[in-house]
């Protein structure tokens, strides 16, 4: 399985989601600029954090237009897995590729820690190793992560159980303790925690390991399996 | 004031406006025996900034003298961006600290921002990709709301710089006391890693070459900064605000980008250096002067975001995310390619030529034609006369303070709560640093510690300086400060390397201050001998002063360490019930300049702490060592506040308690600060080994099951009992209830 990272000017994760995938993982990965036009040779995609274009607008505003951006669209409705994390996550809002939008930390302020985060939804093609209820450690890192949605799309949200990782202690004001969502198909999952810090105990947690097997473990059943 | 109405080069004379802009009536007169002739408006722009402290040491290079600078792993000393410390496997570790205290004093957002922004174009304009930053930061106590604002701006402007570029903020410190009420000081240190073979240097050789102007465009920002930095702060600094850069990091991202692939990839690239302080000045004549030529630039070319922008404009705007590259003749293509991909300018504004001259063209015209050496290197040195003050003696000859302490925890629980003890959880939340992965002991600990991928190898890093002792005793202080840099290293495992060091001062003019910085850089000269961190870099901040008074002498030091296996990585942190805890060193009653005297008698005096730097230098080796056999648990120093301070820090993770029995007299036992001690975690089976290796050694007590702090003493029984939850509400509670309550 190959991974696109996708880079935009101001990426900073970029590097942290490389690694995660080469050395921790042990798949193929490769950095793809902003302004490539074609993803067809990837089998996932992730959308690194970071401050894209500087972030001076809203987060992710500019990102939104970049070539690659229809790309990633055409790779979404083509059920390939998108992961975006943080600045990511912000990104797949801005294209409309995941419902609602994010606001400042309700404490104004960046957050930088540790979070504890429950498994809400374990029967998506990123969380099938993780046990519902299960708690995880996966650091945050933002200032503007603060998810919000109107009341009937948290409805939707909850009744098509695309809340897939709740805050256990809300950091930033996210609506209903919202960390992570995913879209209605299950292919494009976003989210504020980065799971590419949480690869390796030695530098605090490896609870995000499971998240990029199980994107691996679904496409192995779909494609290597069945052929 | 527009180009056409510039005074002219007899009026500047004849007027004096030349003092203006900080030059002396001597160094004008020396500038005109210089060129043979009176400068003109642009030129006279050029020597002032030039020949300001902050570009030229001219106050503090007999000082700066005094520090060793070489030793077998030192790759580069002073004088280059920042300096480089070889750690095998063809790889090196580069790093400096700067100032910016005077722009964060004025606008703290963006002077600790662009203070961020500098120092990492100085490590990355050595060739290294920048891994980690750290801080030093003082301000005056947390109870004036401007002392809440400059604090609050600060930190956001550390945070939305670093945070942004994705270079993580491992550490630093941040104090408070009421000399830098008017005056913070925001220290900034960034470390980088490198390959050997990627180092550059800051020099324009090749007659013919092509002159580079890279990144962001020139605008009126920052103009006379460097001059500014060397100033007082009075109450009419406030109209200096517009020499405040304002920063831009996804600019800086760019431009590290770019800068490091052009680095990495192309070998027409002959020079590179950061337009900092005195911007397009200071680099092209520093470039120009260590490679023993001279730069002709047309300034038509530079790229401007203003419109009519004179030379003198030009020349000393200190606009921020700009580099300053030279290329081989014929190769400019390469480096635009480059820059094009990341969206950046890149501009030929220039040729190096044998001549050793900065010529400067505007118009078709000669606007400027000053050598290259008379601006970077033959600056006026001076030996300000230094005085010892008669508060030295004073506080020598003074009667021990003697802490008056009736109930230890409570004594414990307000040491705690000390804003300058107490948990600095509400900084470092703000700061990514966790970004790039490699963050292995975060911030809070003694040091932080960053692994270095691809090895098994780990880098500790720490800012340290306790201003207190020096201003009691600045050679004492000095040493002290160097001492417990490392002290930290060795903590987390780590030998110490080197030292980057940030000397921030009042003003060298007074006899008294010279005196003081004098002394201590003696003080920290020894100790830098004794512990073998030679000094490769750092940075000079004279005139902290607010309206006549100085601040503390506050030379902090930016150390870094080698791990040399990431077995070896230990943080202050208590582990496991049944570990043995052990005090290595003697305890004293040294309450002079202590945090104890600074709670209970509202301000300091007296005389610092003993240090014998040849027992320092023995215990720090023995601990490592042990550490090294894989022998101890944790390791903390003992500082601030004291044993019972240091028990309590080292219990604040995790959920285990400690138990621990005092000798001799209570108050000193459980509070002094006596100097080179460290507090120590070992496994049981491990006791004797250790006691071996550490011959100082001696056996305190036990870390126990339950969350909770025990204190016996020999003869009077329990002294203190706090539970974790309690200490941990006065640590960690301090800061944000002080930023909350109404000041």
């Amino acid at each position: 399985m190959k991974f696109a990272v996708i880079v935009f000017p101001g990426s900073n994760c970029d590097v942290d989601m490389y690694h995660a995938i080469v050395d921790e993982l042990g798949a193929e990965a490769e950095y793809v600029w902003h302004d490539e036009d074609n993803l067809d040779r990837f089998d996932g995609i992730l959308l690194p954090g970071g401050f894209s274009y500087g972030d001076y607008l809203r987060t992710g505003a500019i990102a939104q237009f970049s070539n690659v951006m229809r790309e990633v669209k055409k790779a979404a409705e083509e059920g390939k897995p998108i992961l975006g994390v943080c600045n990511g996550f912000q990104i797949l809002l801005e294209a409309g590729l995941l419902p609602g939008a994010m606001r400042r930390n309700a404490s104004l302020k960046f957050i930088c820690r540790q979070e504890t985060l429950l498994v809400e939804n374990d029967h998506t093609m990123f969380t099938s190793l993780y046990e519902q209820g299960e708690r995880l450690q996966i650091p945050v890192a933002h200032g503007e992560g603060n998810y919000y949605c109107d009341e009937e799309t948290l409805q939707m949200l909850e009744k098509q159980q695309r809340i897939v990782f709740r805050y256990c202690n809300n950091p930033n004001g996210s609506i209903a303790n919202i960390a992570g969502i995913i879209n209605e198909r299950g292919n494009v999952l976003g989210m504020m925690p980065h799971p590419e810090r949480a690869m390796d105990t030695l530098i605090g947690s490896a609870d995000g390991v499971k998240l990029f097997q199980s994107i691996v473990k679904s496409w192995r059943e779909q494609y290597v399996l069945s052929s | 004031m527009s180009y056409l109405h510039e005074p002219t080069a007899t009026q500047i004379q004849e007027q004096h406006l030349y003092r203006d802009m900080g030059l002396s009536d001597d160094e004008f007169t020396l500038v005109q025996n210089i060129l043979g002739r009176l400068p003109n408006w642009t030129e006279t722009g050029l020597f002032s900034v030039m020949w300001s402290e902050h570009c030229s040491y001219k106050n503090s290079k007999p000082v700066l003298k005094k520090f060793p600078v070489t030793g077998p792993r030192v790759l580069q000393g002073p004088g280059e961006g920042a300096g480089i410390v070889d750690i095998g496997d063809e790889q090196a570790v580069v790093f400096k600290i700067e100032s910016h205290n005077h722009p964060s004093a004025i606008e703290p957002y963006q002077g600790a921002a662009t203070g961020v922004g500098g120092i990492i174009r100085d490590v990355f304009s050595m060739g290294a990709r920048p891994v980690a930053l750290l801080n030093s930061l003082r301000f005056g106590e947390l109870t004036s709301p401007r002392v809440h604002y400059l604090f609050e701006e600060v930190v956001a402007g550390i945070a939305g710089y670093g945070n942004c570029i994705g270079i993580p903020t491992v550490g630093g410190e941040v104090h408070f006391d009421a000399s830098y009420d008017g005056n913070p000081l925001v220290n900034a240190m960034c470390v980088g890693l490198i390959d050997h073979r990627d180092i550059q240097k800051g020099q324009a050789k090749g007659a013919g070459n092509s002159v580079m102007y890279v990144g962001a465009k020139t605008g009126r920002d920052g103009i006379h900064g460097a001059t500014f930095a060397s100033e007082e702060l009075t109450e009419s600094s406030e109209e200096k605000r517009p020499a405040v850069q304002v920063g831009d990091p996804f600019m800086e991202k760019l431009l590290l980008e770019a800068c490091l692939e052009l680095i990495q990839t192309c070998d027409g690239l002959v020079g590179i250096q950061d337009m900092g302080a005195a911007g397009l000045t200071s680099s092209s004549a520093e470039m120009a002067s260590k490679a023993g030529m001279g730069i002709e630039m047309n300034l038509d070319l530079v790229p401007q975001r203003e419109t009519n922008m004179t030379p003198y404009e030009m020349m000393l705007s200190e606009s921020q995310e700009r580099m300053l590259i030279v290329m081989e003749k014929g190769r400019e293509a390469e480096a635009h390619a480059i820059f094009d991909k990341w969206g950046l300018e890149a501009k030929v504004v220039g040729t190096v030529i044998e001549e050793q001259t900065l010529r400067l063209l505007h118009h078709g015209e000669i606007v400027a034609n000053v050598p290259v050496d008379a601006l970077a290197e033959d600056a006026p040195v001076y030996e300000k006369p230094s005085c010892e003050p008669a508060y030295f003696q004073q506080y020598q000859q003074e009667a021990p303070f003697v802490p008056h302490v009736t109930n230890p925890k409570e004594t414990l629980l307000q040491l705690l709560a000390q804003p300058s003890i107490a948990s600095k959880a509400w900084v470092f939340d703000q700061y990514d640093y966790m970004v790039r992965t490699n963050t292995v002991v975060p911030p809070g600990s003694d040091a932080a510690v960053i692994r270095i991928r691809e090895t098994n190898k780990a880098l500790a890093m720490t800012t340290d300086c306790n201003a207190r002792y020096i201003y009691l005793d600045p050679e004492t202080g000095g040493a002290i400060a160097v001492a417990e840099a490392a002290r930290n290293l060795v903590c987390s495992g780590a030998e110490p390397l080197a030292l980057t060091d940030c000397l921030n001062y009042g003003s060298p003019d007074k006899p008294e201050i010279f005196w003081q910085l004098e002394k201590s850089t003696d003080g920290m000269s020894e100790a830098c001998r004794v512990l073998e961190t030679p000094v490769i870099g750092g940075n000079v901040s004279l005139y902290n002063e607010t309206n006549g008074v100085a601040i503390y002498p506050t030379p902090v030091i930016g150390m870094v360490g080698l791990v040399h296996d990431l077995a070896h990585i230990t943080t202050q942190y208590v582990k496991t019930a049944g570990d043995l805890l052990y005090v290595i060193g003697g305890t004293d009653a040294s309450f002079g300049g202590s945090e104890l005297q600074k709670m209970q008698q509202g301000f300091i005096s007296g005389a610092a702490p003993k240090i014998d730097l040849d027992v320092e230098r023995m215990r720090q080796q023995q601990l490592l060592s042990a550490i090294q056999q894989g022998l101890v648990q944790s390791a903390h120093d003992l500082a601030e506040g004291g044993l019972a301070v240091a028990v309590a820090e080292s219990m604040m993770e995790g959920s285990v308690g400690a138990s621990i029995t005092i000798t001799g007299e209570r108050d000193a036992a459980l509070f002094s600060e006596t100097q080179s001690r460290f507090l120590v975690s070992v496994k049981k089976e491990h006791a004797s080994v250790f006691e071996t290796i550490c011959e100082d050694a001696h056996s305190i007590g036990v870390v126990t099951d339950e969350p909770k702090l025990v204190i016996h003493d020999e003869q009077a029984g329990v002294v203190l009992e706090a539970s974790q939850e309690e200490l941990l509400a006065a640590w960690k509670g301090a800061i944000p209830c002080l930023l909350t309550s109404k000041a």
